[in-house]
């Protein structure tokens, strides 16, 4: 069978992998290329890559960092942060991306996932979303958890599904940086109404929270933290390997 | 000097990168003049079997590829790529393949029950037989995606996974080898592969 996938998220700003404030408040930044090598060597079984830079300028500075990680580091990569059009999807792909992410995008283009699908097959696109709880409903928000859409988060889901994502990255507003594990109850709902790949963000804060994620939501295929990993909080050998010992199936 | 068929189809950036990684030479062209001086070949591809198979038949890469292999150079299929080396797919409709290996690829989806399509993700291979591109693969995890397979209890198949159903991980005929799942994707183990291949001497 198919084994659930740990994936460690990487946003870059300016060539740089921003990553986050740790407990003493101290934003800390590292060179990108050897981060991947990192978590390449740790196991890892993909890579995401979100663009946060800021102006249009700098843009080149994210493709050149994608090329240099795609020329040495040979699993997944996926590539978010930014992608509006079609030529966006072009540009990472031709640096070595394998999957583009669409968040924001989609949500201003409708027909975005159609077309990228149709061009680059289903597999290329993923879907991502940022769901949060309004009134007891599932809703998705924009421009990164600020705006509320008022668009339902499992009518998106599905409408995605249906427009072509191979994918789905779906993260809870409501668990992200709390450290309490992931939004089982929202992920549950979500894996029920699609059958693509569902991938869970938002609130990872120990091993055992990927341990019940797995357990409790057998349709989630895969787990996506950021600062955890990049603090060695939790090494992607010793969650592996616990995992293991629990009866999930990983790549050792 | 390895010729890697370029004929349109897929993003060819990991592949190309992988190979140099490993040190291998190797040259991407739809020429023959070019690939006439290459004693190996990789096919790409993702997408449409169809469309696919369509764009090798017209751009004579078709009947380039079938003397090259007569002729007893290696050919190496990936994912698509190795769709092809079979006589033909039932991926909406039937079509024919490059008719290397005797077989018919199918959709996963009348297999597999609630499982999802495409299977998208890392797998264990089971090594059934000695394959010169196998060494130390057995139980080691590859990546794969894709939503249509060839039969993994098949004659011509020399390493599965499972999927709700035995999926053909690695099949050959002679000199004809492919690989559904994505070797420059798959981590070190899938670089071993590459370099088996490159390095295969028949």
């Amino acid at each position: 069978m198919v084994t659930k996938r740990i994936i460690p998220c990487l946003d870059v700003r300016d060539g740089r992998v921003v990553k986050g404030t740790n407990f003493l408040g101290i934003k800390d930044v590292e060179d990108p290329v050897s981060l991947a090598s990192f978590y390449n060597e740790s196991g890892a079984d993909e890579l995401v890559f979100y663009d946060i830079t800021a102006s249009y300028e700098k843009r080149n500075l994210f493709t050149d960092v994608l090329k240099s990680v795609a020329e040495q580091i040979f699993i997944p990569l996926t590539v978010g942060g930014g992608i509006n059009t079609l030529s966006d999807f072009d540009r990472v792909l031709k640096c070595g991306a394998d999957k583009v992410s669409v968040n924001s995008g989609a949500i201003k283009n409708p027909s975005l996932i159609e077309d990228a699908a149709r061009l680059y097959g289903n597999q290329c696109v993923v879907l991502s979303m940022d769901v949060k709880r309004v009134d007891g409903v599932f809703r998705i928000f924009s421009h990164g958890g600020r705006i509320d859409t008022g668009i339902d988060a499992l009518e998106w889901a599905k409408r995605g599904e249906e427009s072509g994502a191979g994918e789905l990255v779906v993260n809870s507003i409501d668990t992200d940086g709390v450290k309490r594990g992931f939004d089982l109850e929202m992920l549950e709902k979500i894996c029920k109404t699609v059958n693509i790949p569902v991938i869970a963000s938002g609130g990872a804060g120990k091993k055992e929270d990927f341990y019940e994620l797995f357990d409790k939501v057998k349709g989630v295929d895969a787990g996506l933290a950021a600062s955890i990993f990049h603090f060695r909080e939790v090494l992607i050998p010793d969650l592996k390997r616990y995992l293991v010992s629990k009866n999930i199936e990983m790549r050792l | 000097m390895l010729g890697v068929i370029d004929y349109g189809v897929g993003n060819l950036f990991s592949l190309t990168a992988s190979l140099r990684f490993i040190g291998c030479d190797a040259v991407v062209s739809k020429d023959p003049s070019v690939l006439d001086g290459c004693d190996r070949f990789i096919l790409p591809g993702v997408g449409a079997f169809a469309d696919a198979a369509e764009k090798l038949r017209s751009t004579g890469l078709d009947e380039y590829l079938k003397n090259a292999v007569k002729s007893g150079k290696p050919l190496l299929g990936i994912c698509l790529g190795m769709q092809l080396l079979f006589s033909e797919s039932y991926e909406y409709g039937v079509h024919k393949g490059l008719g290397f290996i005797d077989g018919a690829v199918l959709p996963l989806a009348d297999k597999v029950g609630s499982l999802k399509i495409p299977q998208m993700g890392w797998n264990k291979l089971l090594v059934k037989r000695e394959n010169p591109l196998l060494k130390e693969a057995d139980g080691e995890y590859f990546y794969y995606v894709h939503s249509y397979f060839a039969d993994g209890d098949g004659e011509y198949c020399d390493a599965y996974s499972t999927y709700g159903v035995n999926v053909a991980g690695v099949v050959r005929k002679d000199n004809v080898f492919g690989t559904q799942f994505h070797p420059e994707k798959s981590g070190k183990a899938g670089l071993k592969i590459l370099r088996s291949f490159s390095e295969v001497n028949l």
